[in-house]
């Protein structure tokens, strides 16, 4: 995909995603698969936002219920609930959203600051703002998905 | 990895292999199970070594390997007679050549000391009256062929018969390619007798034009020696069909001068074989071997290289069809194959449900396919399994020191060496049997004056013995020496305060007792005469792979300790069970039994703890539901109840909801992707797709036991004397 924009190293190609009514995105490079909910196997003392593990063809998958990660109600899922895989260093996690809405090509000077007003836990998520077609669609910064000082302190 | 340590690693690799196959080849001479090839075959393990050791400019470790290979040259050759005493000096030698080949490895420092005097050993041998320093061992490569300690006398070499052959030498490409060396293979030839080589570079191209991998020399080579054309063939033995060579007796049409002169070009090469040429001949000619070799005709006909079937058998039994595959790539594949078989069950189940049946066209098929992914799963799971050889093969070994040093004279007996068993397993079984043989040696065979006294042969046997039962590998190891003691083993056990003084166990409960933590002391060591030197290590780590230890004893008889393991660690008997309406796993080694627990025997001590009366014993309760937090609390009582046992011997008993059956488990870790779990050890996929958790029975036990402080340590004093007092 760098072949269509190697003159411009700022652009960004980005997966948006659907949670309730609010809308998200990450870097595509992240992105490993999208895939359909399959029931997952709860996990021990986990905290609320893990909904337990899948099977990914033969690896153990945790799977993190993003709604439930960014402070918002647990998701009820259903068939139509995407998982979308991503690689966050050396481990691949599922988030659990309800769809996936669009690919973005954009430029990084399109991404807006975070507004000082924002809650704590948004902050850590949110890296910053993208104004698309009236909609506004938060980058997600992923480091903090999952990390484990965060499901400790759970 | 860059390239070079790609090479280098391979390099330790084949170094493993090599040693493997010295250490055989010199066990294999010293019981007189061997032939010729065997020495050759331990020549070229060591040669081996030195040549890619100087590739890699391990000058210590090609310093070693070259006295060895010089003493391995003279046993060979037939100078050194092959005596007991020789190879027990050998068998250290190699010894000293593995940990070099570590250091080398690893990093690190030898120890000095020991390698020079063992060079200095092996220098000894073929030089008995010389001076036995480690000076051997400071040669620079350059000079080694100096080393040989045979006095070196020119003079003599004008009184030899000799015959004159004309050789021609011209290796191809594939001789370097191979990792041949045509300089080594001049320098062997000039053994047979006075050499005179002569380069010819004709074919050499400008430097533009050259391959750096082509091969352009040859060589023309006048060897004045006593023998026959076939010796001078077998120098070229391994090379013959990557080369052209030409072997002319010229001995009739033009004597060659003995002393030729040395050719500039190999003005040391010719030095060095004449010197070794005179060297040779003051030993007695080598038999030649009373083959039907035709006098050579007097036209001197070039002998063709022939396809010679012996040698070619010889390189196949060898080399062996064999590849070298990454583990991960070997893993990956396991982790896929188990996956099409899960893929493969669930497509059944879906026919099944969409009104397929069984004697359906598309029913049959799948059946079809279902026999063939199993076939190709334990096609995958074979790949990584190896016969447990190679741990047998270090057990001789350990017999002789350990004879040695407690002055008893034992046989070791092994059967079943071509068992099979996953690799991971074979990599940690060697330590637990090292342990279990020593210890039969030491404690279970009586002295030679007490065997005499009862009556059996002076030479105590241990028997050592693989085999593959009901989809496990049982290694037994059994000794013919008096048995256990049991006697002393229960003072022991009642001085360590393991048991009550008035407890009543049965024979093999006793002899269980070796196996306690507390059992094994510092001065049992020199006191007890029945077993119990760490055995509890050793039974540790047996259970660490999922195994399980036990000990049958004959008095007088002796004892025999049986080890069975899963044959895979990438793999679990489990017993598939459910608690709040999860599927888990416990894995099968450590389950005792499971029983249904009636309501009147479960009592509740203090808030949250509860026991269970089991057969006169009190024995605390884990409901899994609760101590994973799938639920608050207890919510029905006719759930099932498992009595395990942890590694540390402690028990308890897990409530689950319902017992689903037994299978075999394919183990994935939780750590990959997410962290580790308490109370987790892993999860598996079930044949509906979906992941399982698989229990770990040891924190589960742990936690129970530290809570009830019923039981410090768990163990006998607190279950089993009180189901006997009852």
């Amino acid at each position: 995909m760098n072949d269509i924009k190697t003159a411009d190293p700022a652009a960004l190609e980005l997966i948006a995603f659907r949670v309730g009514a609010q809308e998200f995105c990450v870097n595509i490079m992240a992105v490993c698969e999208i895939r359909g909910w399959t029931e997952a196997t709860a996990l021990p003392q986990a905290p609320r936002f893990v909904r337990g593990v899948i099977n990914l063809r033969g690896a153990v998958l945790p799977i993190v219920d993003f709604a439930a990660r960014i402070g918002l109600p647990s998701t009820e899922p259903t068939a139509r609930h995407v998982v979308i895989v991503i690689q966050i260093n050396h481990q691949q996690v599922g988030l659990l959203v309800d769809a996936v809405s669009d690919i973005l090509t954009i430029h990084d000077d399109a991404i807006q600051a975070t507004p000082d007003i924002a809650s704590e836990l948004v902050k850590e998520f949110v890296q910053g703002l993208l104004p698309i077609d009236g909609r506004m669609i938060s980058l997600i910064s992923l480091a903090n998905v999952l990390q484990t000082e965060e499901v400790l302190a759970a | 990895m860059d390239p070079m340590q790609a090479i280098k690693a391979t390099f330790f690799v084949e170094c493993e292999e090599q040693l493997a196959e010295l250490e055989a080849g010199l066990m294999a001479m010293e019981s007189g199970t061997h032939d010729s090839e065997t020495v050759n075959a331990v020549f070229r393990a060591v040669h081996s070594i030195k040549g890619g050791a100087g590739a890699f400019s391990l000058d210590e470790l090609v310093r070693y390997a070259h006295v060895f290979e010089t003493t391995l040259d003279a046993l060979r050759a037939g100078r050194l007679p092959s005596a007991p005493a020789t190879l027990q000096i050998m068998l250290r030698a190699a010894d000293g050549l593995a940990d070099l080949v570590r250091v080398a490895r690893d990093g690190g420092t030898a120890d000095a000391a020991r390698i020079a005097a063992l060079a200095a050993e092996l220098a000894a041998l073929i030089n008995p009256g010389g001076p036995i320093s480690g000076a051997a061992l400071s040669v620079p490569e350059g000079d080694i062929d100096d080393l040989d300690f045979e006095p070196v006398s020119i003079a003599v070499a004008e009184a030899a018969p000799a015959r004159s052959w004309k050789i021609r030498f011209k290796p191809h490409a594939e001789l370097y390619a191979k990792g041949n060396e045509a300089a080594l293979l001049l320098r062997e030839l000039g053994r047979l007798g006075a050499m005179d080589v002569q380069l010819d570079s004709g074919n050499l191209p400008d430097l533009t034009e050259l391959d750096p991998e082509g091969a352009y020399l040859s060589w023309n080579i006048v060897l004045t020696a006593d023998c026959e054309a076939s010796a001078i063939r077998d120098v070229f033995d391994f090379v013959e069909d990557e080369c052209e060579l030409e072997i002319l007796d010229t001995a009739q049409a033009a004597p060659a001068p003995p002393q030729a002169e040395p050719a500039p070009e190999f003005d040391v090469m010719a030095l060095i074989g004449k010197a070794q040429a005179a060297s040779r001949q003051e030993q007695p000619p080598a038999p030649v071997a009373p083959v039907a070799v035709a006098p050579v005709p007097a036209a001197a006909p070039i002998i063709p290289p022939p396809a010679s079937p012996e040698a070619q058998a010889g390189a196949e039994s060898t080399v062996g069809a064999t590849i070298r595959v990454d583990l991960d790539r070997v893993d990956r594949l396991i982790d896929l194959v188990g996956e099409l078989v899960i893929n493969e069950a669930m497509l059944y189940q879906r026919s099944i449900e969409a009104g397929m049946t069984r004697a359906s066209a598309v029913g049959m098929a799948l059946e079809e396919l279902e026999r063939l992914t199993h076939e190709i799963q334990d096609g995958v799971m074979a790949i990584r399994a190896q016969p447990v050889r190679s741990v047998f093969q270090r057990m001789p070994r350990l017999v002789r020191q350990v004879a040695a040093q407690t002055g008893k004279q034992v046989r070791l007996v092994t059967e079943g060496e071509a068992t099979e068993v996953d690799k991971t397993v074979i990599e940690r079984l060697a330590d637990p049997l090292t342990h279990m043989i020593r210890n039969a040696i030491d404690h279970g065979l009586e002295s030679p004056e007490g065997r005499i006294a009862a009556g059996k042969p002076v030479e105590g046997t241990v028997r050592l013995h693989a085999l593959h039962r009901s989809g496990r590998i049982v290694i037994e190891v059994a000794d013919d020496g008096a048995g256990i003691n049991r006697a002393r083993v229960r003072d022991k056990a009642v001085q360590n305060g393991l048991i009550a003084a008035d407890a009543v166990l049965s024979d093999e409960e006793t002899d269980n007792l070796i196996f306690l933590p507390g059992f094994s002391t510092a001065d049992a060591v020199s006191e007890l005469s029945g077993r119990g030197v760490g055995m509890d290590v050793v039974r540790r780590s047996v259970q660490a792979l999922g195994g399980r230890i036990v000990i049958t004893s004959r008095p007088g008889l002796g004892s025999t300790f049986t080890l069975s393991l899963p044959l895979t660690l990438a793999v679990l008997d489990g017993m598939v069970v459910t608690a709040s309406g999860q599927t888990m796993i416990i894995p099968l080694g450590a389950i005792l039994e499971t029983l249904q627990p009636r309501a009147n025997d479960m009592h509740a001590l203090g808030t949250d703890l509860r026991l269970i009366r089991m057969r006169g014993s009190y024995v605390p309760l884990v409901d899994v539901g609760v101590a994973l937090g799938f639920r608050s609390g207890p919510v029905e009582d006719d759930g099932v109840a498992v009595l395990v046992e942890g590694e540390s011997g402690a028990r308890s008993v897990l409530l689950v909801d319902a017992i689903l059956g037994q299978r075999q488990v394919v183990i994935k870790s939780l750590e990959a992707n997410y962290r580790a779990v308490p109370g987790i050890a892993g999860a598996t996929v079930m044949g509906d797709g979906r992941v399982a958790l698989i229990l770990d029975v040891d924190v589960m036990v742990v936690q129970a036991n530290s809570s009830t402080h019923a039981a410090p340590n768990g163990l006998l004093n607190s279950e089993r004397t009180l189901a006997e007092v009852d």
